[in-house]
């Protein structure tokens, strides 16, 4: 064990390295797409429906699948990493645009309207009072997110790109515990460390939702 | 100051919720809209702050329609307070009060030391400051309101049914104190309730509303409690309006007998050596003052006056100078006697 970490360090970093890649861009893309795409589905709720629909088909859709037919949408390399990335994307919009609809929900319907009433334009009512508020919930869906798709990755491994996954197809292939083990091991550690990095953003962003709990 | 011109609001839904209201609101006056459930009262209000648009008809503010002007613009000179404090629960006490004069953008300095004077002013300590508004009583959490709506100094304040979720004991400290702010600031304030009680404690102007949006009567309480215009009003302003009404008679006029002229009763009452009454007392049985009815000054209501009648043990009431000595005594025959030249009652 010790004699593979040794000699493999390079390597396992490296697929460490692509894994927290491959895993936090497609939050980032989902997130960005999910915010607009909940608010527009929260202000008009002849959207939500259908939306929550089309969410629940692709989140239903066999992440091998899509990682196998996106080359062909595409039109991309099999081994290129952009495939994982955007099937993550989908998976996290389809999560997402529901956390952000339900955070929007969260928000009181007293407290938008007598912040209305006090002056606020749409515009500053959405950045400054609803996101604010609906950040708990918006981050609890982001934790979801995070860590599945932290061991979706792996998925990709299948395909010839999966980060720590790459760890698995290696130790199978040559009937070696060692780098399984390791990939296990540094997964789960990556999920649990992305996790409690995003509890603490919400810490810090939200000292109000842990105060007088009525 | 505002005024309602023909003012009519239909909702989509067919409800007509105001018809053809035309009222005028007196400047640096509290005007309050009262009247049962349903009645249009808050739409009526909400209609001066553009959150409601008129169907037909205008409403102008400092001489202009709402209509014409921006909306977030003419909210932010209008404070407004609501019955759930509508508080912004992610921002501290202090952040809250500063509301408007963020969104106007002011410095934040001084946006927050316009906040910390106001936290203070409405009766809250600055440890509050840092506080969520979660951390808040009901009634605390009312105060912010109220300070949130002062902080940018809008000359005009709309209320709607701001006490009616607190319990009666801080209820009616909440009204001493708003009308003891009242009288500092000199707003235009149109308040909304359903309570009776409090629309003649708190108004100068009364205007009660019937069942959509129809005005029944726009009068000073005392008027309304005297000569209500019609039976819904009379029955509105409630059976024992004859007793209320004298709590806004001042006792100032009323006929006083000397402290030591003879009286029917038994009790005799007691004097310190400066001529402050302590109590009653009679075959050696004393009564406090506080206990025994007790005594009042010129600025007192004739209600108050006729209460103490009621319950001192002499059937008297003692009233005092500034300094408090007893300068006089009334019982309530005498009160009756006075309500007798009631001018209210000889304009009927
Ligand atoms: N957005 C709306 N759509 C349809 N009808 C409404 C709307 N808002 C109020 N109404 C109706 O308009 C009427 C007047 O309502 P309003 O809220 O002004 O009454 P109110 O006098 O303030 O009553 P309360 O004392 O119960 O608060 C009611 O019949 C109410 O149902
Ligand atoms: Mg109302």
């Amino acid at each position: 064990m010790l004699q593979y970490l040794r000699t493999s360090s390079p390597a396992v970093l490296a697929a460490l390295g692509q894994h927290v890649v491959l895993a936090l861009l497609p939050v980032l893309i989902g997130l960005a797409v999910a915010l607009p795409v909940g608010y527009l589905a929260h202000r008009f709720r002849w959207l939500y429906p259908p939306l929550l629909t089309i969410s629940s088909v692709l989140y239903a859709v066999p992440s091998l699948a899509l990682f196998v037919v996106l080359p062909v949408i595409l039109g991309t390399q099999t081994l290129d990493p952009l495939n994982i990335v955007v099937a993550l994307s989908v998976y996290t919009v389809a999560l997402l645009v529901r956390t952000v609809v339900d955070g929007l929900a969260s928000v009181p319907p007293a407290v938008t309207a007598a912040a209305t009433a006090v002056g606020f334009r749409p515009l500053g009512l959405l950045l400054r009072v609803e996101l604010p508020i609906a950040v708990p919930v918006i981050l609890a869906g982001l934790r979801v997110a995070t860590v599945s798709n932290v061991s979706l990755v792996s998925v990709g491994a299948l395909l010839g790109v999966g980060g720590l996954g790459a760890l698995f197809t290696d130790g199978l292939q040559r009937d070696y515990l060692a780098p399984i083990i390791t990939g296990i091991v540094l997964s789960v550690l990556l999920a649990l460390v992305l996790d409690s990095v995003i509890v603490g953003v919400q810490r810090v962003l939200t000292p109000w939702s842990r105060v007088g709990e009525r | 100051m505002i005024t309602f011109t023909a003012v009519t609001k239909r909702f989509p839904d067919g409800t007509v919720a105001v018809d053809d209201l035309t009222l005028d609101l007196p400047e640096g006056k509290i005007t309050v809209f009262v009247g049962p459930s349903g009645c249009g009262k808050t739409t009526s209000l909400r209609m001066i702050n553009r959150m409601v648009e008129p169907t037909s008809g205008q409403v102008l503010v400092q001489g202009r329609d709402v209509m014409e002007q921006d909306p977030a613009e003419l909210r932010r000179g209008i404070g407004y307070v609501i019955q759930t404090a509508g508080l912004l629960p992610h921002r501290t006490v202090v952040d809250n009060i500063a509301t408007v004069p963020y969104l106007l953008g002011w410095d934040k300095k001084r946006a927050r030391s316009t906040a910390l004077e106001l936290l203070e002013r409405v009766g809250l300590p600055a440890a509050y400051a840092k506080r969520y508004p979660a951390q808040l009583s009901g009634g605390q959490q009312q105060r912010v309101g109220v300070a949130r709506a002062l902080a940018a100094g809008p000359p005009i304040m709309l209320v709607d049914e701001p006490f009616s979720a607190v319990g009666p004991v801080v209820r009616a400290q909440l009204q001493a104190e708003f009308l003891r702010l009242q009288q500092d600031l000199g707003k235009t304030i149109a308040f909304v309730t359903h309570d009776i009680d409090e629309a003649v404690k708190l108004g100068d102007v009364v205007a009660v509303f019937h069942q959509g949006g129809h005005l029944a009567q726009v009068d000073t309480p005392e008027q309304l409690l005297a000569a209500p215009a019609n039976d819904f009003v009379a029955d509105f302003v409630g059976r024992d309006r004859g007793i209320r009404r004298l709590g806004f008679r001042l006792a100032d006029s009323l006929p006083v007998q000397p402290v030591d002229a003879p009286r029917d009763s038994e009790w005799v009452l007691d004097l310190d050596d400066r001529g402050r009454p302590r109590g009653w007392s009679r075959r050696g049985v004393t009564a406090s003052m506080q206990s025994g009815g007790g005594t009042f000054t010129t600025a007192d209501s004739l209600r108050t006056v006729l209460d103490l009648t009621l319950t001192s043990p002499a059937g008297v009431a003692v009233r005092v100078d500034q300094h408090g000595v007893a300068d006089g005594t009334v019982d309530h025959a005498a009160i009756a006697a006075h309500i007798q030249d009631d001018p209210i009652r000889a304009a009927r």
